[in-house]
């Protein structure tokens, strides 16, 4: 079989074993075929990246030839995704595995297997040529992730689980309606197909509006300033192992729709005859700010971190709002990149919880004395996401920056670099209060976290620092993905 | 186009901004997601009203018919629908388990609690 056979595989393998997983008893056995069911998919895209970068792969489902069937369509901008997801998929469920059986007790199945479910909802969304295919695709993992953020240990989960429902039903119903109105005007849902049918009807109130509703819906998944009051509360409230996961994924491929529908369906020019630079540039950078800054005195870890990740969609949104191929290869590496530093710094504070039961400031006071191996994992997570050289944040930032100057685009220079000086607060004041503040009495002494949780932690660690300095998979294969959206390159 | 002509628009937009105002501003779950309900459906009248073609007849091809009313917003719908009953069922399961965690689904009082236990975390 070839590569493009392969394919779809991707995406069916982890959907078909869900079930299967919903089934299986105990602890082991889920978790297990969860792993498996990933890794091969994670497999995959592996082959696929290389494969998709020189022409797109094709692949019509059931020999359907498209438009009539639904096509997979993959370059070089949805592979990078696919690979992203997979694999942070593969370096999540071993930590998972500790950190479920203590957050997550009972009825394992079900839950791997709506793990399951939302990868394989996440992997559709950015293999599929096909408009509709996406709301689909959309909702599927969308549901499970209501369901897994339900699964948190205190009852806010429940309460963060059902507004997250109601916002981002919201928005993928928008973007069905989006889709609805390209349909009436086209009579196509296949993005190559609207891509080339679009133009002709471009100077209509119709088509206006589907770029209003789609950009709207996927600003609500992607949880864009001021669309973000649902993510502190699913983040801080989800299991950690969701959280994980979550941050490093889900918003981002909603980003990846976003750039999808914007650059290859109604195309670069349609784009600029709407506010869509202002709209981004200016949501980009008050969300930066304000986000930001709300971290800075949050009273628990993981919701400070929930903050930071809507100051993250505040870079990427800047970066995109700059239209330059230079500016959107920095909000893929930035979706890249942000994907390994905040996945470290929540197993960070996924570990904490492990150890301590809470993520509270006040008892991470001193915690570096006890837990010296995650904590010093969180601080060069940290430093990842401050921006240092030699780390993976450094690199997209300085991606950013670059796009921002070639544009004589000073304030956009500012708000990254004051944007920087946020995080080093918002991070520094956990390094404080874990290395310098004195620890409070316990009960029993708090060990270290367990060898299980630490090693792919550092996993993702030792990828920040590769990434910082081996930029080939990220910088070069997100330049080229940004030539392709902007239409430079075939 | 006449106004009549556009007739099925106006009521999906009724139905929607219906919809979307009983999401935002009622307060009861079980209301909200009624709203939400009725906000899908209006999705789903865009398309299958889009689907019919005046003096078409229905898509089964048989013989002496010329002009067939499209079928394939009715088969996306179809799909779209069950996005929207499990959306449902699992709002619905949500406000079950909220009632028997807080005893109440009425969000104004829930945001009260939920910021009386954050404040119980920070300070405890």
């Amino acid at each position: 079989m070839t590569v493009l056979e392969w394919l779809p595989f991707s995406v069916l393998v982890p959907l078909i074993a869900a079930p299967v997983c919903a089934l299986l008893p105990g602890r082991v056995l889920p978790w297990s075929l969860a792993l498996l069911a990933v890794a091969a998919s994670a497999v995959i895209t592996a082959f696929v990246l290389p494969a998709a970068m020189d022409e797109p792969l094709r692949y019509s489902f059931g020999n359907w030839p498209p438009p009539i069937g639904i096509e997979y369509r993959v370059d070089s901008v949805n592979a990078l995704l696919a690979l992203l997801i997979a694999w942070m998929g593969v370096i999540i469920l071993p930590w998972a595995r500790l950190s479920v059986n203590r957050e997550v007790p009972e009825r394992q199945g079900p839950f791997y297997a709506l793990f399951l479910l939302a990868l394989a909802g996440l992997m559709g969304i950015v293999l599929t040529g096909d408009a509709f295919n996406v709301f689909v695709f959309l909702e599927i993992s969308s549901l499970s992730t209501y369901a897994l953020i339900a699964h948190g240990r205190k009852r806010a989960a429940l309460l963060s689980s059902f507004r997250y429902l109601i916002m981002g039903t919201l928005g993928a119903t928008f973007y069905l309606i989006g889709v609805g109105l390209l349909y009436i005007m086209t009579g196509t849902l296949n993005m190559a197909d609207l891509a080339e049918r679009v133009p002709e009807v471009a100077e209509t109130n119709a088509i206006r509006a589907a770029f209003a509703f789609i950009v709207i819906g996927l600003g609500l998944k992607l949880a864009l300033f001021p669309l973000h009051r649902w993510l502190p509360g699913a983040y801080t409230n989800a299991p950690s192992a969701v959280t994980v996961f979550l941050a490093a994924t889900a918003t981002k491929v909603a980003v990846y729709v976003l750039l999808r529908m914007v650059f290859t369906v109604f195309g670069l020019e349609f784009a600029l005859t709407m506010p869509y630079q202002t709209v981004f540039f200016t949501l980009g950078i008050i969300g930066i700010l304000f986000a930001s800054i709300s971290a800075i005195d949050q009273p628990n870890l993981k919701r400070m971190l929930a903050y930071s990740s809507v100051a993250q969609i505040g870079y990427i949104a800047l970066a995109i709002s700059l239209v330059s191929v230079e500016g959107l290869a920095a909000g893929l590496v930035h979706i890249f990149n942000h994907a390994l530093m905040k996945g470290a710094l929540f197993m960070a504070a996924g570990a904490i919880i492990y150890r301590i039961g809470t993520d509270r400031m006040s008892d991470i006071a001193g915690l570096a004395r006890s837990m010296p191996w995650t904590m010093l994992a969180f601080v060069l997570a940290g430093l990842s996401m401050i921006g240092v050289p030699l780390t993976a944040g450094f690199i997209s930032k300085w991606a950013l920056i670059q796009a921002a100057i070639l544009q004589g685009n000073w304030l956009a220079v500012v708000v990254v670099l004051v944007g920087s000086l946020l995080a080093v607060l918002y991070i520094g004041r956990v390094a404080e209060a874990a290395y310098l503040k004195p620890a409070p009495e316990r009960a029993e002494p708090v060990r270290e976290a367990p060898l299980g949780l630490l090693l792919p932690m550092y996993v993702l660690i030792a990828a920040n620092f590769w990434f910082g300095i081996d930029t080939r998979l990220t910088l070069d294969v997100a330049t080229h993905g940004a030539e392709i959206l902007v239409g430079g390159a075939p | 186009m006449d106004l009549l002509g556009h007739y099925n628009y106006y009521v999906v937009v009724v139905l929607m901004m219906i919809g979307f105002y009983a999401v935002i501003a009622r307060g009861n779950m079980a209301k909200k997601i009624m709203g939400l309900n009725l906000f899908q459906t209006s999705a789903f009248i865009l398309f299958i009203s889009a689907g019919k073609i005046l003096g078409g007849a229905t898509p089964i091809l048989r013989d002496g018919v010329e002009v067939y009313s499209n079928p394939l917003p009715h088969v996306l719908i179809l799909t779209a629908i069950v996005v929207g009953v499990a959306t449902t069922a699992v709002g619905l399961a949500l406000a079950v388990r909220i009632n028997e965690a807080y005893g109440s689904i009425e969000d104004d009082l829930l945001t009260e609690v939920e910021d009386a236990d954050e404040d119980d975390e920070g300070t405890a």
